[in-house]
């Protein structure tokens, strides 16, 4: 546990001083987000409509975006080698990271949810549920990013192709994290997609550390 | 079996990269107080060898064991936005989860930046520093290390003069203390004592003693 406790601190530091590195995605998330009543007009009930899928679509992208650097540095100046090395289990020290990554992303990202719902007219009553799914279903994009992040660790320029790999792998938290809110427009039970949200968070905080840490152990075999 | 105290044995280690032998039949125990060298042309598979040893380059084939090191390799190792002194606390606190759990305190990291001339740089990010003082961050890491082996890869690179006899000093004591280490390096070591490793382009590595040996080479 010592070492999730001192990665997830290291990282913490280090992100805090690139708040460009923080910064970024979330503006390219609002930004995008007011483009919409822009280009498909000012209609609220269209708006309405596909305000959850665009809010949970440019979560993914905004996730994307940031998860490219977050072995890509480590790897760049040589620490991690020395995690894989060092670090006993890798497992705890990868979790330890995608915790202080999604500190970065995930939860700012669904703490700037409401000002996305609201320019998109999203009924205010849906807002805490636009967050609450945005809470469960953030750390597993983080966690599967990771993957993707840890899989194209050692090649050049892998950014599109690290969007290939993961963006096949956030389908289901896609569809069932924009369910919790739209069954409510359609008026379907939200229980459903909130259960699987938890079933694959729970999922992944097991075994994605796992795929991660044996990725980044292939990478850095060189 | 191996002599108890080896800290590495090799045993025919063969490696091939890229259709090419860069070793092969590498034979050869390193006991706990003795200093080894791997010299060779550029390309002639030192940094291989070194990762082999540390576990980050699986493609040998032969016997390979090593007891707990600390590896320095090309790339520093340590985070850019960090300070030195959080780099490294994190760096050996790595190595905490042994038996003797070890918490680098501020005041034994602050003595070992002094020792390796960065006092005052305590709080200095890493990559506001330049490539040598890099280098004595790294020796600074060695002096807080408790592991028994280590494995350093052209740690003579970017330093001074100074720095050197620094390097020097610090593997003396080591090897004083009981500790071993293998040095990839195309300079001659600082360190008093040493046998040295040539590994050569036809892929048969020879053993040489470079200036007054303690140990017989390789049997």
């Amino acid at each position: 546990m010592t070492v999730f406790v001192s990665s997830l601190a290291r990282d913490w530091r280090a992100n805090l001083r690139q708040p460009s590195q923080i910064i970024n995605p979330l503006a390219f998330f609002l930004l995008v987000v007011s483009l919409f009543p822009l280009g498909v007009g000012p209609e609220p009930l269209v708006l309405a409509r596909i305000a959850p899928g665009v809010v949970w679509v440019l979560a993914l992208l905004a996730a994307l975006l940031s998860v490219e650097g977050l072995y890509r540095q480590d790897y760049d100046d040589g620490s991690l080698e020395q995690l894989v090395i060092g670090a006993r289990p890798l497992y705890f020290a990868v979790l330890g990271k995608a915790t202080s990554q999604w500190l970065v992303t995930g939860a700012p990202l669904t703490l700037l949810a409401p000002i996305a719902g609201f320019m998109l007219y999203l009924p205010t009553e849906q807002v805490g549920w636009l967050m609450l799914s945005l809470a469960l279903g953030t750390p597993t994009i983080t966690l599967l990013a990771g993957i993707g992040a840890a899989l194209t660790v050692g090649v050049n320029r892998g950014g599109t192709l690290l969007a290939l790999i993961i963006l096949p792998l956030f389908v289901p938290v896609l569809i069932f994290g924009t369910a919790v809110t739209e069954t409510m427009l359609l008026g379907a039970s939200r229980e459903f997609p909130l259960l699987i949200l938890c079933a694959l968070l729970a999922a992944s905080i097991t075994l994605a550390p796992f795929a991660i840490a044996a990725a980044l152990k292939i990478g850095v075999e060189q | 079996m191996s002599m108890p105290r080896a800290l590495v044995s090799m045993d025919s280690l063969e490696c091939v990269r890229d259709g090419r032998a860069l070793f092969s039949g590498l034979t050869t125990t390193l006991e706990g107080g003795e200093l080894l060298a791997l010299q060779g042309a550029n390309g002639a598979g030192k940094s291989t060898l070194l990762r082999a040893l540390a576990g980050l380059y699986p493609d040998y084939t032969g016997e390979l064991r090593t007891s707990a090191f600390v590896y320095s390799g090309h790339k520093a190792g340590v985070s850019g936005h960090l300070s030195t002194s959080e780099n490294l606390r994190f760096l050996v606190g790595l190595a905490s989860h042994d038996e003797h759990p070890l918490q680098p305190l501020a005041p034994s990291i602050n003595r070992a930046l002094a020792d390796v001339g960065l006092a005052g740089y305590e709080e200095v990010r890493c990559n506001e520093l330049s490539a040598g003082q890099l280098r004595r961050v790294g020796l600074a890491r060695l002096l807080l290390a408790s592991e028994p082996l280590w494995l350093l890869d052209e740690p003579l690179t970017a330093l001074d003069p100074s720095g050197a006899q620094l390097l020097g000093r610090v593997l003396d004591q080591h090897t004083q203390a009981g500790g071993a280490a293998v040095c990839a390096t195309h300079q001659s070591l600082p360190a008093t004592t040493h046998r040295t490793l040539l590994l050569t382009p036809a892929g048969i590595p020879e053993f040489r003693n470079s200036q007054p040996v303690l140990q017989e080479p390789s049997k």
